[in-house]
């Protein structure tokens, strides 16, 4: 089974967070320098990968062309389905960068009685997608009131929309339910759909369940345990401040968080998760269908060879050409040394 | 490397919103000398040693309790006082009861509901007590 290395692995870690947040000597060394060296990891790995990339070669024009292309004037062309100019590239990047278009393209095909088949929106991947990432990115932005002092503005108001259902006290945040949600519909679809499960690899399940277990944390400290924020906070400033300090009487659930998200940092940079990244980079999608007007030059083209048309193909092997029958459209110069030679043809 | 400009452009959004919040620490200043002592420091109250429940479990569930007494009071009509730790009885109630000992809510609730960005809706029903001047510019 591939889920199980993946669920072996989150729950050792689980293990050692809780461990070494035990006691106050080791604390310093999960809950302040793992988590630093762990995000200095997670941008220079980010930045590396990204240079590395920049430095590859598209050696032909790929765009996905999932509609019309530019054609006759009377012809409707589907302007970001298939794009023809850098304008159009950039809506359609726009439109799968922020809205995941081509998740929401997602069809299914289905035999019926008859036999036959039909077609129709398959949108739960999307669905749980876009809420997944939302959700994630609300509860990113949340926690940066433990990172400034003073609390950045508008956090107040963002927490007060996340908490709008006023449930419980501390309230429930809206953001950590559906991403919660969201991560386990994202699992299980990888294990009841056969085709899904049969692609799934242990780094597919890894993410999903390090990150479940960051949320499940996280919501356990905020509704459970009920850790001091106060002295987490006093943490999380001297961290960011570079005043290491450790007040001290924190859970062990937090430094276990900690681990978790120290983790995710460091495998970001050398997994999938650098989709964040690599969107950007996909010739499938940042390309333009526009082979056909504008010449696209292969980078690995060597620059010593020349282009090479067919009229100076023409102009080198004409008196070859001549001399097989070939058509040319250029006839042969009349040459005066030999006139009877070239009546025969 | 291909498309230089774009790519440094991309990055350099990246880093700069990954560093941002060291940056914005920098450029505000220590506002309150939070982060150089790294308390926010309520204010105690003169006079009074216990609280209904130990300082640790008042500093991280005092929500938790006060959201009982609201159900309790408001919804069963449960008014019967409370003991506090050192014997003392107090009153049922936020107005009545904890801010009885806790008289200012800018030096007691606020100094560690701004640090944490807390924002209690107490207050959208409770009145919050009317601070002396005093107290105002102490804060």
């Amino acid at each position: 089974m591939k889920v199980l290395r993946p669920i072996i692995a989150v729950s050792l870690l689980i293990l050692v967070g809780g461990v070494l947040g035990l006691s106050q000597g080791t604390q310093m060394l999960v809950g302040v320098i793992l988590p630093s060296i762990a995000f200095l990891v997670f941008i220079v790995g980010f930045i590396r990968k990204v240079l590395d990339w920049s430095k590859s070669p598209v050696p032909f024009k790929i765009p996905t062309t999932c509609g019309q292309a530019k054609s006759l004037d009377f012809i409707k062309a589907d302007r970001f389905d298939c794009p023809d100019s850098k304008s159009d590239v950039i809506v359609r990047m726009f439109l799968e960068v922020f809205l995941f278009r081509s998740l929401f393209r997602n069809t299914k095909a289905e035999m019926h009685d008859g036999p036959k088949i039909t077609y129709g929106a398959n949108l739960w991947l999307w669905l749980f997608g876009i809420l997944f990432h939302y959700s994630f990115l609300t509860v990113v932005i949340r926690h940066m009131r433990l990172f400034t002092e003073p609390v950045l503005p508008g956090l107040g108001f963002l927490e007060f929309m996340d908490g709008f259902v006023q449930i419980g006290a501390p309230v429930l945040y809206q953001s950590d339910l559906i991403f919660l949600g969201c991560v386990v519909a994202l699992f299980v679809r990888r294990l009841i759909s056969p085709q899904v499960k049969y692609i799934s690899l242990g780094s597919d399940y890894f993410p999903l369940l390090l990150i479940f277990a960051i949320g499940a944390t996280g919501m356990l400290m905020r509704h459970y345990f009920r850790v001091d924020v106060v002295a987490i906070k006093q943490l999380t400033m001297g961290m960011v401040t570079l005043n290491w300090t450790n007040p001290g009487n924190i859970h062990p659930v937090f430094f276990i968080h900690v681990v978790l998200v120290s983790t995710l940092m460091m495998y970001f940079p050398f997994s999938k998760l650098m989709h964040m990244g690599g969107i950007f980079f996909s010739p499938t999608r940042n390309m333009a269908n526009n082979s056909r007007a504008v010449r696209y030059i292969n980078p690995w083209n060597d620059p010593n060879i020349k282009p090479h048309s067919y009229a100076g193909y023409e102009d080198e092997f004409r008196e070859f050409m001549v001399d097989a029958d070939i058509p040319v459209d250029k006839p042969l110069p009349p040459k005066a040394a030999e006139p009877e030679e070239a009546k025969e043809d | 490397m291909y498309d230089k400009v774009k790519v440094f452009i991309g990055l350099a959004i990246f880093v700069v919103a990954a560093l941002s919040i060291v940056g914005y620490n920098m450029s505000v200043g220590d506002k309150d000398g939070f982060r150089t002592d790294g308390k926010p420091g309520p204010e105690k109250p003169a006079g009074h040693e216990k609280c209904v429940k130990e300082t640790a479990y008042m500093q991280t569930s005092h929500m938790v309790l006060l959201n009982k007494w609201r159900d309790e009071v408001i919804r069963e009509g449960k008014r019967e006082l409370v003991e506090t730790v050192g014997g003392e009885m107090v009153e049922k109630s936020l107005q009545n009861g904890c801010l009885s000992c806790h008289v200012s809510k800018i030096k007691f609730c606020d100094r560690c509901h701004e640090y944490a960005n807390v924002k209690p809706y107490c207050w959208d029903c409770h009145l919050a007590p009317v601070e002396t001047p005093a107290s105002k510019e102490a804060h």
